[in-house]
């Protein structure tokens, strides 16, 4: 254990080094934080959601963050809900219920949207849910502007769940001189010829009015404006939240990196540790199996598993691995295990009669670890990359969210064609994150372990 | 970690005769050797990929896929068959196909039949693409597979002669200003090489074609390929900058710290000093003192490079749509063709066996030893 005190000592007297340190743990408290805060099976099911998990989040929104470097006021989605039963109203809604007869009821349900933005919504969409037996009611909607304008919207017979599309309403389109409703329900009349357009600021207001034709009918509706932005990380295509692909990529990364190092790493030492200590034929074999696998065609082989057998991650880790051990390591190792092999401490071993397997794995191998350690440090972000080349390929696990799958769906989507740089850039940043963490700790230890590079 | 690529064999008996002819002999003997080890290493790479592939009788399929066709085809071809009618028409090409599998000895145990698949795959002889075809129309996979090879190679010999060279001058002029700022920039960047070229290729794609348009997305050549054969090398050069540069970028940080390393460990032997001491001018001390004895473990150092360069190629080519074998083979997964997806493996193989054989020709011409032994003397 001195050995390790002491390169710790040294370590800490690189700068890159302690760097490297606080980014290796800045990932692993934020890989603490979500698997403690968004458990596995919440996670997933968020990510494999669909429309119905996500309908409330918009389509390609920017991260919120995006607003304060660059001084905009995007939108963020703005949900007002007039609730059920129990829940009632948010606020900056009313509801009204009001008996016409005996029959018949009107109900009013007026939503004030505080606009201050310097950009239009995304999207305009109603969620309207009516309670009714057989008779549906019938509900009409009008758009007041803080200017005292009135656009009057369509009218709609609602099932049990409906979806009033504002933005796709191509009546209201009509009306609105073909201008797209989310821009024209907020535009500022009072924009000069060729100016650009820009929204009306100050409280508008959607005015819902439902007549239900039965006596225990009810409805209710929320209204969502689809914003610009969204929390910390935007949204993809299918209006995910990033966030959760960002988090939840973190443990993975950092648990497939470490498990494929140290599986690789470890059988390496012991197979080279077994080469040297017998000798002969066991060591001429493990040689040329590892010139054979070394000019193999890795990541095809790996591309072959993924599309033939299973995309699982852990199908990879363990293909990986395997296709690892016989790694160029060896010859490492071997050459060093030669010199362990003829030191007096051996002898005296096998003097006391120690037996073959004893002296490799509480002899030989134990002293080699110093050496091991900054590989298989270095090894660490090429695995993590490793995983994303694979994602990139779309032979990502196909249930885990992970950066690769981000990067890959970005790519695929044409994220930096379309100009969704956020989409592309996270996930990158991260994935570089772990790699410097990684590489910037292995370097500075081979310098520390590795006596003939000290100094240089 | 840099003897890995290294010959096999012990070279024995050799006297040491100062004449070309026998050093030739030597040379020759030891590429001959290494051909035959590479060989073997491609065959047994191969055969893996037959192993993994036959798991789920995927070359079971191709082949009976290849069967069927044949005599589908020779019986449109005889007109006594065409007169038959339809059922017993099909009757007969079901017996046929029977025969014709039994005779092939698709009913033998796979052991058996693993290495009659093995020398099809080897030849490439892998029949017709499920779903895919080649520029010109065929489906013959070894067309396919032909057509993505150039693309291929200009990409990432152009890349890395750029790496080797440019890393080798950087690295020289580095050991000579050992401290200097310029130095330390280079080690600090060093870790940047953690990362795969895809990697930096979606950052340049990024910045020069997206935020700035000053060099296309991706592709070869511009569209419609351009008559002039000049101004075809012109856009071709132009779509060639960022895939090389990501390629260049992504490994050679890494390649420069650890030749610079080599050289400084040469430059402290005692020759050197000798040499210095005689008033030799640096540029002389350079290519006789110190890249002489450093050539061989920088070769050695830049065929693991290069095989770990290859994995990154595949991707790259994807994600700058440059028409390679890796894009066909990131596009045979998309289409689940199973021909295609073997004979990518199997081409893949053979380049990087290739690869590998080519820079043990510039070994075994480089290094001494080589030349007096006929084989290394080292472990």
């Amino acid at each position: 254990m001195r050995i390790f005190q002491s390169a710790l000592r040294e370590l800490v007297r690189y700068p890159g080094a302690l760097f490297g340190i606080f980014l290796i743990l800045s990932l692993v408290v934020i890989s603490l934080y979500t698997v403690v805060s968004l458990p596995y099976a919440e996670a997933i099911n968020l990510w494999r959601g669909g429309e119905s998990v996500w309908q409330e989040s918009p389509r390609l929104a920017m991260p919120s963050w995006l607003n304060a470097i660059r001084g905009t006021n995007l939108p963020p989605t703005i949900a007002l809900d007039s609730g059920d039963a129990e829940s009632g109203p948010d606020a900056n809604v009313t509801k009204t219920v009001e008996a016409l007869s005996e029959e018949i009821t009107q109900v009013d349900i007026t939503f004030d949207v505080d606009y201050t933005y310097s950009g239009f919504p995304q999207e305009l969409t109603i969620f309207i849910r009516a309670d009714y037996e057989a008779k549906r009611p019938h509900v009409s909607f009008v758009w007041l502007t803080p200017d005292g304008r009135e656009i009057r919207m369509s009218e709609v017979t609602p099932n049990a769940n409906e979806t009033y599309r504002i933005s796709q309403d191509d009546r209201l389109l009509r009306r609105l001189r073909g201008e797209v409703p989310e821009r024209a329900l907020f535009a500022d009349p009072n924009v000069a010829e060729g100016e650009e357009a820009r929204p009306l600021h100050g409280t508008h207001q959607l005015q819902m009015t439902a007549i239900l034709f039965e006596p225990d009918a009810d409805v209710d509706a929320k209204f969502v404006a689809y914003g610009q932005v969204h929390g910390w990380a935007g949204t993809d295509h299918r209006r995910r939240d990033m966030t959760i692909a960002l988090l939840w990529g973190t443990p993975i990364a950092l648990a497939f990196g470490l498990l494929a190092a140290v599986g690789s790493t470890v059988t390496t030492m012991i197979i080279a540790a077994i080469g040297v200590w017998f000798g002969g034929w066991v060591d001429a074999a493990i040689q040329r199996i590892t010139e054979v696998n070394l000019i193999l065609p890795v990541l095809p082989i790996l591309i072959m598993i993924g599309t033939f057998y299973s995309r699982s991650i852990w199908m990879m880790l363990g293909a990986v691995i395997i296709l690892g051990i016989f790694s160029a390591g060896i010859k490492t190792y071997r050459a060093i295990f030669l010199q362990v092999k003829e030191s007096p401490y051996i002898e005296a071993a096998q003097a006391y009669g120690a037996g073959n397997m004893r002296i490799v794995f509480l002899y030989m191998i134990p002293r080699i670890v110093p050496i091991l350690i900054p590989q298989f440090v270095v090894l660490i972000p090429s695995f993590v990359f490793l995983e994303a080349t694979l994602a990139v390929l779309g032979l990502g696990d196909p249930v885990l969210p992970t950066w690769g799958k981000v990067l890959n769906d970005a790519r695929y989507n044409g994220a930096l064609y379309h100009g969704y740089y956020y989409w592309m850039l996270q996930p990158a940043a991260l994935l570089m994150v772990t790699g410097l963490g990684f590489a910037m700790v292995g370097f500075t230890l081979d310098r520390i372990f590795n006596p003939r590079l000290r100094g240089l | 970690m840099a003897e890995a690529s290294l010959p096999v064999q012990s070279g024995i008996g050799a006297q040491a005769t100062n004449s070309t002819l026998s050093t030739i002999g030597r040379v020759a003997r030891y590429t001959v050797v290494r051909l035959i080890a590479l060989f073997l290493t491609v065959v047994v790479g191969v055969y893996l990929t037959v192993l993994i592939a036959n798991m789920g009788g995927y070359v079971d399929e191709i082949r009976k896929g290849q069967i069927r066709e044949q005599i589908a085809i020779g019986v449109l071809a005889n007109s006594e068959m065409q007169q038959l009618p339809l059922e017993e028409r099909n009757e007969r090409i079901n017996q046929m196909i029977a025969i014709e599998e039994e005779r092939l000895g698709m009913d033998r145990p796979f052991v058996l039949r693993s290495f009659g698949f093995l020398t099809s795959a080897l030849t490439l002889n892998l029949g017709r693409a499920e779903n895919m075809t080649s520029d010109s129309g065929s489906r013959q996979v070894r067309l396919i597979l032909q057509e993505r090879l150039a693309p291929t190679l200009l990409l990432f010999a152009t890349a890395n002669l750029f790496l080797f060279f440019l890393s080798i001058f950087v690295a020289l002029s580095l050991s000579r200003n050992y401290g200097s700022w310029f130095d330390k920039v280079i080690i600090a960047l060093a870790p940047s090489s953690a990362a795969p070229s895809w990697f930096y290729g979606l950052f340049f794609i990024l910045f020069f074609a997206a935020l700035w348009g000053r060099l296309p997305f991706g592709g070869m050549v511009a569209a419609p390929p351009p008559a002039d054969p000049w101004a075809y090398a012109a856009s071709l050069l132009k779509h060639l900058i960022l895939p090389v540069s990501a390629i260049v970028i992504s490994a050679i940080f890494l390649t420069i710290y650890s030749w610079r390393t080599f050289f400084l460990i040469y430059s402290s032997e005692d020759y050197v000093e000798m040499a210095k001491a005689k008033g030799l001018p640096s540029g002389a001390i350079e290519r006789r003192y110190i890249l002489r004895p450093t050539l061989p473990t920088i070769i050695t150092n830049f065929a693991l490079t290069l095989i770990s360069l290859w994995t990154g190629a595949i991707v790259l080519e994807t994600v700058f749509n440059w028409p390679g074998l890796g894009r066909l083979l990131y596009q045979a997964i998309g289409l689940y063709d199973t021909p295609v997806i073997v004979g990518s493996v199997v081409i893949y193989a053979y380049l990087l066996a290739f690869t590998v054989f080519l820079l043990d020709i510039i070994y075994a011409l480089i290094d001494p030893r080589v030349k007096i032994t006929g084989g290394g003397s080292h472990a």
